[in-house]
């Protein structure tokens, strides 16, 4: 069961990221209801799945090109936003945004199967 | 399946898409913005990025190859001219790119399409002041050259080639935001841009003011408040310079002092105008003042200070032409540099070179005005306005014999209500191949090309420097000059006949120069270029004097000069304007008669060296009380006057006051009492004092705090502007560092057989906010150091300054 969890979060950031080489940046939606459907869970775990494997993708990719960038231009942007200039708080809000997207996309998936 | 939860959730998700695929107001469509893989992150470069590529374009007809060193200069090594001009295009556009758009939606009137219809009236009067129409004629004449439009071809087809290339990933982080894409480039857009350089240069002038001021004073009091001549002024061409007799003889019509010089009707425009400080330094001394033996050229033009900023650096080697130095993204070439026999810099000529005409149209359908005793047809560009967000909007704009009608009854700039026709003559409108000025100079050898390649500037009109190896030095104030009697077009003039047109140009071989002058220096600052008592020529415009004076008068004293005493003299913050007139002030306020806390700002004051320095206040005193000095002199006389009008030169002001300690306009015309020199500086002190108190208790005192000299993004973006520089200088200081405007290049080429040459601007080579080197010069150009600039040889390849290498192959 918790393997089944991990897995999804997995398979949705790898697909997630493999899509988004070639595709626009709502490929997110896609991959994750694509993996919703091919690994049936509760509800609940859907969705939180979802939700986690673009969490992790987005966080984890936004504060690798930051740490190579030193936060040059996060720092910039977290003033334009406004997010008082933390770049910590521009990645948390770059991850959300794409988990909120990630997890509905796969909970409506999960309403595909018969449970 | 559940049908009615998983509709239910399937259009939570995509409404949460289409939500975050689009612009909300001022928010760009944040889900594609934040996008690690699309967005914005993807402009964060890696403090590490590699900027080496293998670049294959059908465009390439040879091989080429760009070195790139470590503060990002590209060196084009090319074997043909024209896969220079291509990658130089290829390299402004990886760079620049969204600047290099910007500036031309600006020079186009078209930020109405970017940001909405709060640019509007921007986008109208560029329109109406016909920049698109003067860069349409411009490039006819482009191209029809040849070899100007074989290099703004290439050109073109290399900033093409960089946009066909583009990922949606690697748009430049403003498209990102603004969420726009960019379009292509065309030649049109390279002459777009040079309008837009004679728009900040040559687009000065205090027509409506002027013609205001006059009625309200008469031209009597007039020409005492705006006079023409300056008693300090050291022109560039020095006095005592004898003129042959003009070539052009032009003279007022009959119905001048009748017509013009008489009060008129009041002109209810307010223009927006380009900023006045926009000047430069430059000089060049000769051998024989020089520790090496050899001419030493420096430049610093004082333009808009923005990031990206205005230039670019880089070096184009070709078998024809070796040049180095700052270039313009949008255009091809290298626009202040040197090569390996010469260097060649600029500064404006300040010259009025845009007048206003009354136009009598029959009514207001505008289709014909009086002329010449008849009604006469005009001609119609209809003008279409995109809006972001909003319909289209068609500004129709009537032609006339003198050019464009700028303002009417349906556009006044927005300002004020319209009821008369103003046609605008600016000599921008006329067809000139300008852009071929700095192709020539890229490959000059020696005086006599720089002098055929400066002949094709017509406007802006600049004061062209020159030196050589050979050990020439030279300067001329070149353009396409109208011949104009005394204060032609300083008023609006009447449209009704020809007589008040311009009536000739100034011949090419009289403008200005001077060729190895037995002082051994030629210089310019912005001020006359001739001494306006003796030219021949009417020289309407403004002309600053002060620099001028500092830089002759350190010149003169000067010997065994390196690039070293260059820089010190490029970053020197000496005040010729305050050091006229803090003793003036001195002597006027009686010490004894101050209370305590205006005693020390009054020793402040004595103890200061005129030097607008960090960390000194003295200059902060001097500023302010000199402006509350205008105040209190200017503010009775202007404040009953209704319409537009522009306070006298601070330079006028006192010049007048030094002549003549009961000037007229000391007294307060509103009080019974006489007023006087004393007594309006001492009240201007007394008041000063009271904000002086105030800054220093919020420790704004100190001169570069309370300038507050900053450096804008383009679109206004605070977090990718740098703010609070500590940097001193300002108006009438060599290091010309205001709070917005300045030193936008130093440059100082000594000419030795192999060039020993040091540059700086304020900004970095790349145009990404998330780049290193977006602002890497910054600190160093506000700190007056300066960057060793390297010229690369072929056999370099291996120089531990390579860091990067483009390859580029057919």
């Amino acid at each position: 069961m918790r393997l089944k969890f991990t897995i999804a979060i997995l398979l949705t950031a790898l697909l997630c990221f493999v899509g988004g080489l070639w595709f626009p940046w709502w490929e997110i939606a896609v991959a994750s209801f694509i993996v919703s459907m091919i690994i049936p869970q509760q509800r609940w775990d859907s969705f939180l799945s979802g939700s986690l494997g673009v969490f992790f993708l987005w966080g984890i990719l936004s504060w690798w090109i930051d740490f190579k960038n030193n936060s040059i231009l996060s720092q910039k942007i977290a003033q334009v936003l406004p997010l008082g200039g933390s770049p910590y708080l521009l990645i948390l809000v770059t991850a959300f945004i794409g988990g909120i997207v990630g997890g509905f996309a796969a909970l409506t998936a999960s309403y595909i199967r018969k449970t | 399946m559940k049908i009615i939860p998983f509709f239910i959730c399937l259009l939570v998700t995509v409404s949460l898409v289409i939500a975050l695929n689009r612009q909300w107001g001022s928010i760009p469509p944040i889900g594609k913005f934040v996008s690690p893989q699309h967005g914005f992150w993807q402009n964060a470069d890696a403090y590490d990025k590699d900027y080496s590529a293998d670049l294959k374009f059908p465009g390439i007809i040879d091989s080429a190859t760009v070195f790139i060193d470590e503060r990002l200069v590209p060196h084009i090594f090319a074997v043909n001219e024209r896969d220079a001009y291509f990658i130089q295009g290829y390299l402004h556009a990886k760079f620049r790119l969204w600047q290099m758009e910007f500036e031309v939606y600006a020079a186009a009137g078209r930020i109405s399409e970017l940001i909405g219809d709060k640019a509007l009236n921007f986008d109208r009067e560029k329109r109406r002041l016909g920049m698109v129409y003067a860069a349409e004629n411009s490039l006819r004449e482009m191209e029809a050259d040849p070899v100007t439009k074989n290099e703004c071809d290439a050109y073109t087809e290399g900033v093409n080639t960089y946009i066909d290339h583009l990922k949606e990933s690697e748009l430049p982080v403003e498209y990102k935001l603004l969420n726009y894409q960019p379009e292509h480039w065309n030649n049109l857009k390279s002459a777009l841009f040079l309008k837009y350089m004679s728009l900040d240069l040559a687009g000065h002038e205090n027509d409506f003011e002027y013609t205001n001021a006059k009625n309200y004073f008469g031209i009597g009091d007039f020409e005492k408040m705006y006079p023409y001549l300056q008693d300090s002024l050291d022109p560039i061409i020095p006095k005592g310079t004898t003129y042959p007799a003009p070539g052009v003889m032009v003279k007022p019509p009959s119905s001048a002092d009748s017509q013009y010089f008489s009060k008129s009707d009041p002109a209810d425009i307010v223009e927006n105008k380009p900023n006045r400080d926009n000047g430069s330094n430059n000089w060049a001394v000769s051998g024989k003042k020089t520790k090496s033996g050899r001419p030493i050229l420096c430049n610093d033009p004082h333009l808009g200070l923005n990031l990206p900023s205005l230039w670019f650096e880089m070096q184009i080697h070709t078998p024809q032409f070796n040049a180095y130095g700052a270039s313009f993204p949008s255009a091809p070439g290298i626009i202040i540099g040197f090569n390996d026999s010469c260097a060649f810099g600029f500064t404006n000529a300040e010259r009025d070179v845009r007048d206003y005409y009354e136009m009598q149209f029959k009514d207001e359908t505008m289709n014909e005005y009086w002329f010449e005793g008849k009604w006469k047809q005009a001609t119609f560009r209809f003008d279409t306005i995109k809006i972001k967000g909003k319909p289209d909007f068609i500004d129709t704009v009537a032609f006339t014999v003198f050019g464009p009608v700028m303002y009417d009854k349906k556009f006044t700039g927005g300002r004020t209500s319209g009821k008369k026709y103003y046609a605008v003559r600016w000599k921008a409108h006329d067809a000139s191949n300008d852009l071929k000025t700095f192709n020539r100079l890229n490959h000059a050898k020696n005086y006599e090309d720089y002098y055929n390649a400066i002949k094709n500037l017509h406007t802006p009109g600049q004061n062209c420097i020159f030196a050589c190896k050979n050990g020439d030095i030279a300067i001329w104030d070149q353009g396409e000059f109208p011949a104009k009697w005394k204060r032609q077009g300083d008023f609006i003039m009447p449209g009704t006949d020809s007589s008040y047109a311009w009536q000739g140009t100034i011949p090419q071989e009289e403008n200005p120069h001077m060729v190895n002058p037995q002082r051994g220096f030629v210089s310019s600052a912005n001020q006359f270029p001739a001494d306006p008592a003796v030219y021949p020529y009417y020289l309407g415009g403004y002309y600053p004097m002060y620099r001028g004076l500092t830089i002759n008068r350190r010149l003169s004293k000067m010997n065994d000069i390196t690039t070293d005493s260059m820089e010190l003299l490029q970053t020197n913050n000496y005040n010729s304007f305050a050091s006229m007139a803090v003793p003036l002030l001195l002597k006027n306020i009686s010490r004894d008669s101050l209370d305590n806390n205006e005693k020390d700002y009054y020793d402040t004051l004595r103890k200061w060296n005129y030097n607008n320095d960090v960390n000194e206040s003295g200059a902060t005193v001097f500023i302010l009380t000199w402006s509350n000095f205008e105040d209190i002199v200017w503010h009775d006389e202007f404040s009953k006057c209704r319409q537009p009008t522009t306070l006298p030169e601070s330079e006028s002001l006192l010049e007048s006051v030094l002549k003549d300690s009961a000037y007229k306009f000391l007294d307060d015309v509103n009080t019974p009492q006489k007023e006087t020199l004393r007594g309006d500086i001492l009240a201007a002190f007394r008041k000063t004092t009271l904000t002086l108190k105030n800054l220093e208790v919020a420790r704004k005192l100190s001169w570069e705090i309370y300038k507050d000299t900053r450096i804008n993004h383009l679109a206004k973006l605070a977090p990718f502007s740098r703010l609070h520089l500590n940097i001193g200088g300002g108006s009438n200081c060599i290091n010309a560092a205001n709070a917005d405007h300045g030193p936008s290049w130093r440059m100082i080429v000594e000419l030795t057989d192999t060039t020993n040459a040091y540059g700086i601007y304020p900004g970095g080579q790349s145009g990404n906010p998330g780049s290193r080197f977006y602002d890497n010069f910054v600190d160093d150009w506000a700190n007056g150091k300066y960057f060793k600039l390297w010229v690369m040889n072929k056999n370099d390849i291996n120089d531990f300054r390579v860091k990067y290498k483009m390859a580029f192959r057919k």
